[in-house]
């Protein structure tokens, strides 16, 4: 995954990898699937879903803050259109969109 | 009963001899370190009242500095740890981002996967912080949460919520409020609440 890490710059369109793996996993259930765009890079961290079952020494991934726009999160969202939502995924759920 | 009340207030139940099964674990692990010298009961006892220490005045102190000094606000939202050891305030190893509220923006922190909390300039999460309700509305129907807590964000004002799922953590920069232009930055401090910092209230008017 270290190749993948600066996979993605700020401005880039992403979206969250549909999938429904058990254990743990930070990437929340309401945004697979969606589309957002890069805000920024974060940096490399360990990657809680092996660090969650004691495997400390997978090569650290990338994490970036993505933003997507409400009205895409929530088809029927009631605010206003302009209204966004920032999320902090690792790499390992971005694909390019 | 207080004097001159006939209604009695309920009664939190001691929960002292029953311990759950975490607790269990979390003393016997602190027995075993101490036991193994790790570290002594007074250290654990000090890092404990440090913990306690930390509270939202260490936030507003950063947020009335930010105020009183525009070239410090434009250090503190490129850098928020340097920009908190330039006020003597250590965050520790805290990835903290600054988010400023603007005319045409404000900003909402929530963590809806657990309770991750800027706790070394907030100290701890109010309980609602942690609700499941907060959590699951706090994203779905920010405004919503918003009137709740009597803020109402006008509709020429976008709403961004940031949810901290993973390793940074966010505070709110509040717009200063109107008529706090003389104050000085203890003064200014006395404005700032934690709820203004999470994002769900405003400043209050001085």
């Amino acid at each position: 995954m270290t190749g993948a890490s600066a996979a993605f710059a700020a401005g880039d369109a992403v979206r969250v990898r549909r999938a429904f793996p058990i254990g743990h996993v930070r990437a929340p259930f309401y945004i697979r699937g969606k589309a957002g765009t890069v805000e920024r890079y974060c940096g490399e961290f360990g990657n809680p879903e092996e660090r969650s079952v004691m495997q400390e020494d997978g090569p650290p991934i990338g994490l970036y803050r993505v933003r997507f726009r409400q009205a895409e999160v929530w088809p029927d969202y009631r605010g206003r259109p302009e209204d966004s939502i920032d999320i902090e995924i690792y790499a390992n759920w971005l694909e390019r969109a | 009963m207080h004097d001159g009340h006939d209604h009695a207030h309920p009664l939190r139940p001691d929960r002292d001899e029953h311990p759950g099964y975490y607790q269990v674990m979390a003393t016997a692990l602190r027995e075993l370190l101490l036991e193994k010298n790790v570290f002594t009961a007074e250290e654990l006892r000090r890092q404990m009242e440090k913990m306690d220490e930390r509270g939202p005045h260490l936030g507003a102190r950063v947020v009335a500095r930010a105020w009183a000094d525009a070239a410090f606000k434009t250090r503190l939202l490129a850098d928020g740890p340097a920009a908190c050891r330039e006020l003597g305030v250590d965050i520790g190893p805290t990835r903290l981002v600054v988010l400023e509220n603007r005319p045409e923006l404000h900003n909402l922190v929530v963590c809806t996967l657990c309770s991750c909390y800027p706790r070394a300039l907030l100290g701890l999460p109010p309980d609602w912080y942690k609700s499941v309700n907060y959590r699951r509305r706090a994203v779905r129907e920010p405004r919503a949460v918003l009137e709740e807590f009597g803020t109402r964000i006008p509709d020429g004002t976008a709403v961004r919520v940031h949810d901290s799922t993973a390793e940074l953590r966010y505070i709110v920069l509040p717009m200063r409020p109107a008529g706090a232009e003389g104050l000085d930055e203890a003064a200014l401090a006395a404005l700032v609440t934690r709820d203004a910092m999470i994002g769900v209230a405003l400043p209050k008017a001085p």
